[in-house]
């Protein structure tokens, strides 16, 4: 059963205040999707404090740096529950885990981030593992 | 931000694989563990050498992407527990 509203916004506002879509509808996501050129982040955001509460501070240190994905957009797990099925069902291979972070280059999936592998570490740790992932698949911005 | 249960104890939310004394390797996210044993959520069991893979190999598997989801809860006794160890770490 999804969360009060008045629980999850600061939440969502921890995401998309520092410029990430929230994706609310399945419409949403297969816009998102079905834009394939570039580079895309997709957060699967969560309640859950013990690792959702070290992603997204992860997630906004690592959109401070020069490199960073052409679009980033987040679903709710627990919470948009359509939207986020249909988010997983892009990822069909991968296990749903929430948080959890996806990236794709030219709508291929070439890095995922587990919630294991986010739980017990700290935002610093997670943007560090997104700083990786940005500078090897991310064009530098042109001055 | 997010919820805490300070209640727990300090795997509480925390992904880890639970070796036991038998044929079995259990994944799932700890809820608590005490002298009775370890509640586990959302959990997966694997027996050694079922489809081809070891206790090593579903550890590797699982490790790099994570595990479908068999059971809801799951509590193994303590003395059934080999080992528990943190996903994440693996």
């Amino acid at each position: 059963m999804p969360y009060s509203e008045l629980l999850v916004r600061p939440m969502r506002e921890e995401l998309t205040s520092a410029g990430v879509k929230e994706l609310r509808t399945p419409e949403d996501v297969d816009s998102f999707m079905n834009e394939k050129s570039g580079t895309a982040m997709l957060v699967v955001n969560s309640v859950c404090g013990c690792a959702a509460g070290m992603a997204r501070p992860g997630v906004r240190l690592a959109l401070q740096g020069e490199r960073r994905p052409d679009r980033i957009a987040s679903v709710f797990a627990g919470q948009d529950l359509e939207a986020t099925a249909k988010a997983r069902a892009y990822i069909a291979d991968i296990p749903p885990s929430s948080p959890s972070i996806a990236f794709f280059k030219d709508g291929e999936l070439v890095y995922f981030i587990p919630r294991h592998r986010i739980e017990g570490r700290d935002a610093n740790a997670v943007a560090g593992d997104l700083a990786q992932v940005f500078a090897e698949h991310c064009a530098v911005p042109a001055s | 931000m997010g919820t805490f249960h300070q209640n727990k104890g300090e795997l509480h939310g925390i992904t880890v694989i639970v070796d036991t004394t038998g044929p079995e390797i259990v994944v799932g996210r700890c809820d608590d563990m005490d002298d009775r044993g370890i509640f586990l959520h959302e959990a997966d069991i694997h027996r050694d050498g079922d489809g081809g893979r070891s206790k090593e190999d579903y550890i590797r598997r699982v490790a790099q992407l994570g595990f479908w989801k068999k059971h809801d809860h799951l509590m193994i006794p303590s003395d059934k527990i080999a080992s528990v160890r943190r996903l994440g770490e693996l």
